[in-house]
């Protein structure tokens, strides 16, 4: 019963997302990853996932898990009801010093279970004019310690922060477009600092032009 | 059935058997010049063609569902044009509370304001009432950055995208003697003529275009499409005289102001696109871009037609 009432909300909110933004998928040239992967995406919006996740094919969306603070999603039961029933999140505790579980374990885990996974390396909605902030370990972490050969697909959502900025209840309708990169894997024994730049720069090459450039 | 209904059957009997043309037109063309489809311009006409009949339908259906219907149909219409629309302005955080405003009040208000065909108000509302408020509104915020550009830019985009467009289905509240209950057939004339131009447009210049008309602003208009395109929408306007209360030249004159207005509105449209370094507003109708890249020059001509109409034949 539950679980029926957490996919009929998953599909509203779904039909929300599309009704407001007109989300639109950009996949590269090869097309959607075709098996499990890890999504990697800019993040400045609580609906960035529910973007990803409107635009992804059913088949694939039912298998794709996203990866969200614990403090933030076990803070009320109705979040807590979005984030575990609803979008299956993968929840980990970001503050180092309370935690009782290794995020990177968590996350493998559900990798180990065939999910594919939404994770936000910023590890914080990005509220500055800068279009990205430094990328924090976590997916260099993931990719070396557990699934060296997972495809890390770079993910860039555009407009999202303009329809819903921070403390603001009413969503403005504006089109939005995510887009899908080519997939990234890391290399054996690569460095930290090296791999995070290749990533970030991956990210980076997705966005589009600002406005008004003219031609 | 009433005149009227039956007027407007043959006519979306008539508008269908130019689609079934047009789709057999491009069959035939992908048979022979794109088997694998790789001529993007005859997969282009196709995707157009294809989405034609998607909006006959749903202009059809509107139509048979009366005032409501119309009234709803160009309500979304305004609301797919007005996101596409703020979307490309410089808006900041400081416009969130006016944007939802322009979004859930003055975009209802105003086609509410039309249904009930209350022409005091709705033919000012947006004019005065939101040109004067939506910046109130911004400057409780504090944010000075640009003021004068963001202000200016929704109001725009509430005048083309809401104001003009509502003055499609105001159309239906004119009063005007022998043609009661026949104002629908007035947004059919309005339509076809302004789209057929578009079409017309786009098919001369295809076949006979050679010289660039606006080459900074829009490359693909010619001035052999141009005129081709305006005259055959003057002479089918004309030819519809049957359904409006005009006469055949008063339909034709009509029907040449709608086209050259639809032709500017196209012109303006496509400058505020290079202007922003986008090709096309929208992704909304496959083949042809946006909403908006649809309806430019409906909104353009729509207000101009409807109040020639209302000066010329109307009794309110």
């Amino acid at each position: 019963m539950k679980a029926l009432f957490a996919r009929a909300v998953s599909v509203m909110i779904v039909v929300f997302a599309r009704a407001v933004t007109a989300v639109r998928a950009i996949w590269p040239e090869s097309g959607p990853p075709q098996g499990q992967c890890i999504y990697f995406a800019n993040h400045s919006s609580h609906g960035d996932f529910i973007l990803i996740w409107s635009v992804l094919p059913p088949w694939m969306r039912v298998r794709t898990r996203p990866v969200a603070g614990a403090d933030y999603w076990l803070k009320s039961s109705l979040n807590r009801f979005i984030g575990c029933d609803v979008f299956a999140a993968v929840l980990i505790e970001r503050d180092r010093e309370k935690r009782l579980q290794d995020p990177i374990a968590v996350m493998s885990d559900a990798l180990d279970a065939g999910s594919s996974l939404i994770l936000f390396p910023e590890g914080t909605r990005n509220e500055t004019e800068a279009r990205l902030l430094p990328f924090r370990s976590g997916l260099y972490n993931l990719a070396m310690a557990t699934r060296p050969d997972i495809p890390l697909v770079p993910v860039w959502i555009d407009n999202l922060n303009r329809v819903m900025p921070k403390g603001e209840i009413v969503p403005i309708p504006l089109i939005c477009t995510v887009t899908f990169g080519e997939a990234l894997i890391i290399a054996p024994d690569e460095a930290r600092e090296i791999f995070l730049a290749r990533a970030t720069d991956a990210l980076l090459a997705l966005a589009p032009k600002p406005l008004g450039d003219g031609q | 059935m009433s005149a009227a209904g039956s007027d407007l059957l043959l006519l979306l009997f008539g508008v269908g058997g130019v689609l079934i043309l047009a789709s057999s037109i491009g069959f035939v063309l992908k048979q022979r010049l794109s088997p694998d489809g790789s001529n993007a311009v005859i997969e282009n006409l196709n995707a157009r063609i294809n989405a034609w009949w998607i909006m006959v339908a749903l202009i059809g259906i509107a139509f048979l569902a009366g005032r409501v219907g119309v009234v709803i149909l160009f309500g979304f219409c305004s609301f797919a044009a007005l996101r596409e629309f703020v979307t490309l302005t410089n808006t900041r955080r400081a416009d969130h509370w006016a944007l939802a405003c322009a979004f859930f009040i003055i975009l209802p208000v105003q086609y509410y304001l039309v249904a009930t065909e209350w022409y005091g108000l709705y033919s000012i509302f947006i004019p005065v009432y939101a040109f004067l408020f939506m910046p109130i509104m911004a400057v409780f915020r504090g944010d000075t950055e640009r003021f004068l550009v963001r202000i200016a830019e929704v109001q725009w985009a509430l005048m083309i995208c809401v104001f003009c467009a509502s003055h499609v289905p105001a159309l239906l509240s004119l009063d005007i003697p022998g043609y009661e209950d026949r104002n629908v057939l007035l947004i059919a004339f309005l339509v076809i003529v302004v789209q057929l131009s578009d079409v017309l447009q786009y098919v001369w210049g295809k076949l006979f275009g050679k010289t660039k008309i606006a080459p900074r602003l829009s490359p693909s208009k010619t001035v052999e499409g141009f005129v081709g395109g305006v005259a055959s929408a003057t002479l089918i306007g004309a030819g519809l005289w049957w359904i409006t209360p005009f006469s055949v030249l008063q339909a034709g004159l009509l029907a040449f102001t709608i086209a050259i207005m639809g032709f500017f509105g196209g012109l303006v449209m496509s400058a505020i696109k290079r202007d922003r370094g986008v090709k096309d507003w929208g992704h909304l109708i496959g083949g042809h871009g946006g909403l908006i890249d649809r309806l430019d020059s409906v909104v353009f001509s729509a207000p101009i037609f409807f109040h020639l109409v209302r000066f010329g034949w109307s009794l309110t």
